[in-house]
């Protein structure tokens, strides 16, 4: 079984699976039992300042967004920072890191934008023995009305600068959670960097209401009638995180700095994606939040066979393989032609390829009178919705033409040669080929 | 207890009310609203999908099926009933294991069918339970047409006509409307008068007047009804039956099935419902699996349903021939009775076995009986019937008969199977067709 001893910014946690700042690590009661269960790192729900906590709502607080048979998607939710005493969750953050030396624990810490502010909790937190703190300016519910969280994550400014105090007033490594409520996710990520933050972690929840209530006529969830936008997570938000996450790892001015993955991670394939998309480890809450701390079992097993069947002895191994891959639209090859194909023996003759294509797209598959459905090469762009909505994985697939071979739809040799949009001939902005 | 079970002859109350209670409520109990949904879930709403084509009556299923997922089981039974009126009692008894659920791709991909009928059974519980008649009947045109017969074909058509403004007289021969709905189906199939409350809730279309006791070629004939009638549907059924053609055929016990299954249908107390020890049933059709099934319910001791030819060619369905075998229902295929002994009453039914083409093996043997179930078809009965095509009324694809202003449906009609489904499409059809015919009249 592959080591799965993670070392992120120095920190060491006996697998790449933390839990994120959540309602999931509130408590010291919570935590040992996500310890207990094998979880590598937890990131503590977030401390606020000193003094009266924040108080949540007393109504419902989530909101779900489902698939078939009931499947949780997408949660959404208006929690807001911790609502215990500060003093109650330092003494119990102390008790556990005692405790459970090998995990990871981190502070996540919420406080206004200035100096005093943040060098008073840094010191606080510091005494707790934790192995870093992680900057919450991500919450955009709630705390953002208050100038804090995605208020904060959204002015790269203010980003960079509490970076700078944090490393200023702290010998703790600082990781930056960021706000995907942005136009653009490296503006913050490079202020981050540039403020001396050691990692970024991201993303924090989107903006949302997940659904209507059609009698009442108000948000869900609904609080006497009324409802306020939350943030949502799970499965749903996992390809928004995905890009998020691969932007930063690919942008020069950012490449290199380590990442935090976050965003619907819900099996050991999902953290795998964020993990070869630039994370150095990934952090969960959702996926706790609907099946219970058990799921990291599964996760370690399956990311261990995983690495074993790849060959690899360590995570650093995964982390960034995808990168180099990740490219823009223009440097595409134009010269790689797929057409799909249906596999008879595995199609059930639901027709769905037929109607999605007929319908919306090319109308580049034939039915049959007796429903056999086959595709028209001349008619394929190879746009891949039939294969996305085939209920049977597999059935359809995309296979390449080879060089030399006609393309039916365009009646042109395909070419073997690499050749992108820069080149090509229908482009006004072309360079001149080679 | 047990005692009452070797009893041999025919007597009432071999097990206790209790027990019959639970033998005779639904054989498919309906969905609650999760497992519906968990149901619905599992529909990949296919293109032209093969479940519309396998069923008769051409239901638009994942639309329906969709509309259940969506929280609107309502509008669901709308789609369903625009198509098919009796789509409850359908719902209930359509052999969908050789119909829509056959034909479902889930079938094909896992060998486990979305559960079609008893989707099809939640929507339009849901509506009929709201007292909802979710048709209008169109302003009258003083057409007057005759339905005669009030089962699946005769409700199906009288319905569409009068929805459509013409005033139907609604006849029927027995007591109740309902046909084979009412009298024919196994009890476990439509509980707590589903078939009676199924009419009550037709006939809310208004325009149709129902005239019970009226059979054709005794209270009614053929030639009056034409000339009182701009139109004239038959949708009698088969009211004959056929007989085995051996000695010993009037013996006590022995008797039709179908007149079994409708006296359980109307019993008020099935602990007063006399059942032999000994039963035999002979035939391989639905109607036979229905007596085997509901004599053994009933607390006969051994039950035997005995057919001719092999189980591949029985008219039941491979589920109801399981079904049965679950209940304790014995099968024996390749064997043709050939013999009823016994002395006024019957003691004994002898067989022979004999191959697929009915030839005889030599091979003969016994099986005790003191009640017998004749299953073995059904016949046309009645004189002064438009021109046959074999033993059934000869119908073009509409519905129409060698004479003019008469159509038929339903099993008295040639042409597609002797199911409920079948018939109400039939009755819909014709009625169309009868429709067009009339308003091109003008």
């Amino acid at each position: 079984m592959a080591d799965l001893t993670t070392n992120f910014i120095g920190i060491t946690s006996p697998n790449p699976f933390w839990l994120a700042s959540a309602p999931p690590t509130d408590k010291e009661y919570n935590v040992r039992r996500a310890f207990e269960a094998g979880w590598g790192g937890v990131v503590w729900k977030t401390l606020g300042e000193a003094g009266p906590p924040v108080v949540n709502v007393n109504g419902p607080r989530y909101g779900a967004i489902y698939g078939a048979d009931r499947r949780l998607l997408g949660l959404n939710n208006i929690e807001l920072i911790t609502d215990r005493p500060l003093e109650v969750n330092l003494k119990e953050m102390r008790r556990v890191k005692r405790d459970w030396p090998d995990r990871a624990l981190i502070a996540s810490l919420m406080v206004p934008v200035n100096e005093d502010a943040w060098r008073e909790i840094l010191q606080r937190v510091e005494d707790t023995g934790c192995d870093g703190v992680e900057l919450n300016f991500g919450c955009p519910h709630g705390m953002s009305e208050r100038g804090m969280g995605s208020a904060v994550g959204q002015v790269p400014e203010y980003v960079g600068q509490v970076a700078y105090w944090c490393k200023k007033h702290s010998n703790l490594p600082v990781i930056v959670k960021l706000t995907p409520n942005i136009t653009d996710i490296r503006k913050p990520a490079q202020a981050a960097k540039e403020g001396g933050a050691d990692a970024v972690s991201l993303i924090n929840t989107i903006n949302s209401i997940t659904s209507v209530d059609l009698d009442l006529f108000a948000p869900e969830p609904t609080i006497d009638g009324q409802g306020a936008h939350g943030g949502y997570c799970g499965p749903a938000v996992k390809p928004i995180a995905l890009n998020m996450v691969a932007e930063i790892a690919r942008d020069p001015a950012t490449a290199g700095l380590p990442i935090s993955g976050i965003g619907g991670v819900t099996t050991w394939r999902d953290a795998a994606e964020f993990m070869a998309l630039g994370a150095g480890n990934v952090q969960v809450c959702t996926a706790a939040m609907t099946y219970g701390f058990k799921i990291v079992q599964e996760m370690i097993s399956g990311l261990s066979q995983y690495m074993d069947d790849k060959g690899f002895t360590s995570v650093d191994q995964l982390v960034g393989r995808a990168v180099p891959n990740v490219v823009n639209w223009k440097d595409l090859n134009l010269n790689y032609v797929t057409k799909a194909k249906i596999n008879q023996d595995d199609c059930i003759n639901c027709g769905r390829c037929y109607a999605a294509c007929e319908d919306t797209s090319h109308q580049a598959i034939a039915m049959s009178e007796d429903r056999v459905f086959t595709v028209k090469d001349d008619e394929c762009v190879a746009c891949n919705l039939c294969v996305n909505v085939c209920p049977i994985e597999g059935c359809i697939t995309m296979e390449r033409m080879a060089a030399g071979m006609v393309d039916p739809r365009t009646g042109e040799v395909v070419r073997e040669e690499y050749a992108n949009w820069t080149t090509h001939p229908n482009n006004p902005g072309r360079c001149a080929a080679e | 207890m047990r005692d009452r079970q070797l009893a041999p002859g025919i007597v009432a109350g071999r097990i206790d009310a209790a027990a019959l209670q639970g033998n005779f409520t639904d054989l498919h109990p309906p969905l609650d609203d999760h497992e519906a949904l968990v149901a619905a879930d599992r529909c990949y709403f296919c293109h032209d999908a093969p479940c519309i084509t396998a069923c008769p009556t051409s239901i638009d299923i994942p639309l329906f099926i969709r509309q259940i997922a969506t929280g609107t089981p309502e509008a669901a039974a709308k789609t369903i009933l625009s198509q098919n009126i009796l789509g409850g009692m359908c719902a209930r008894v359509c052999p969908t294991e050789t119909l829509c659920e056959e034909a479902c791709v889930r079938e094909a991909a896992e060998g486990q069918p979305v559960l079609i009928g008893r989707l099809q059974r939640y929507a339009t519980d849901r509506l009929m339970d709201k007292g909802v008649h979710p048709f209008r009947r169109a302003a009258p045109t003083g057409r007057r047409v005759a339905v005669v017969g009030a089962g699946p074909a005769g409700l199906a058509c009288a319905h569409r006509l009068a929805m459509k403004g013409h005033d139907v007289t609604l006849y029927d021969g027995r007591a109740k409307p309902g046909g084979l709905n009412e009298f024919g189906i196994a009890a476990y199939k439509s509980t707590d008068s589903f078939a009676a409350r199924e009419v009550d809730w037709l006939m809310q279309i208004g325009g149709i007047t129902l005239a019970t006791g009226q059979r054709l070629g005794r209270e009614i004939v053929l030639d009056q009804l034409r000339q009182d009638h701009d139109a004239v549907f038959l949708g009698i059924g088969l009211g004959g039956v056929n007989a085995l053609g051996l000695a010993g055929e009037d013996r006590e016990g022995m008797r039709d099935a179908v007149d079994f299954i409708s006296e359980l249908r109307q019993a008020d107390d099935l602990s007063r419902l006399p059942v032999g020890r000994d039963v035999v049933v002979i035939g391989g059709g639905m109607t036979a699996v229905d007596a085997a099934v509901q004599a053994k319910l009933l607390g006969a001791l051994n039950v035997t349903l005995v057919y001719r030819r092999g189980r591949d060619r029985m008219n039941a369905s491979r589920y109801e021939q399981d079904l049965a075998a679950s209940k304790g229902v014995r099968i024996v295929t390749n064997a043709t009775p050939i013999a009823v002994h016994g002395n006024g009453a019957v003691r004994e039914v002898e067989f022979e076995y004999s191959d697929d083409d009915l030839r005889p093996t030599g091979e003969r043997f016994r099986l005790a009986a003191d009640q017998v179930f004749k299953a073995i078809g059904q016949t046309l009965e009645g004189a002064d019937l438009p021109a046959l095509d074999g033993r059934k009324i000869a119908v073009s694809d509409r519905g129409r008969t060698s004479l003019p202003g008469v159509w038929a449906g339903g099993d008295c009609a040639a042409g597609g199977d002797d199911l409920t489904v079948t018939a109400v499409a039939e009755g819909r059809d014709a009625a169309e067709d009868i429709h067009a015919t009339l308003m091109a009249e003008g």
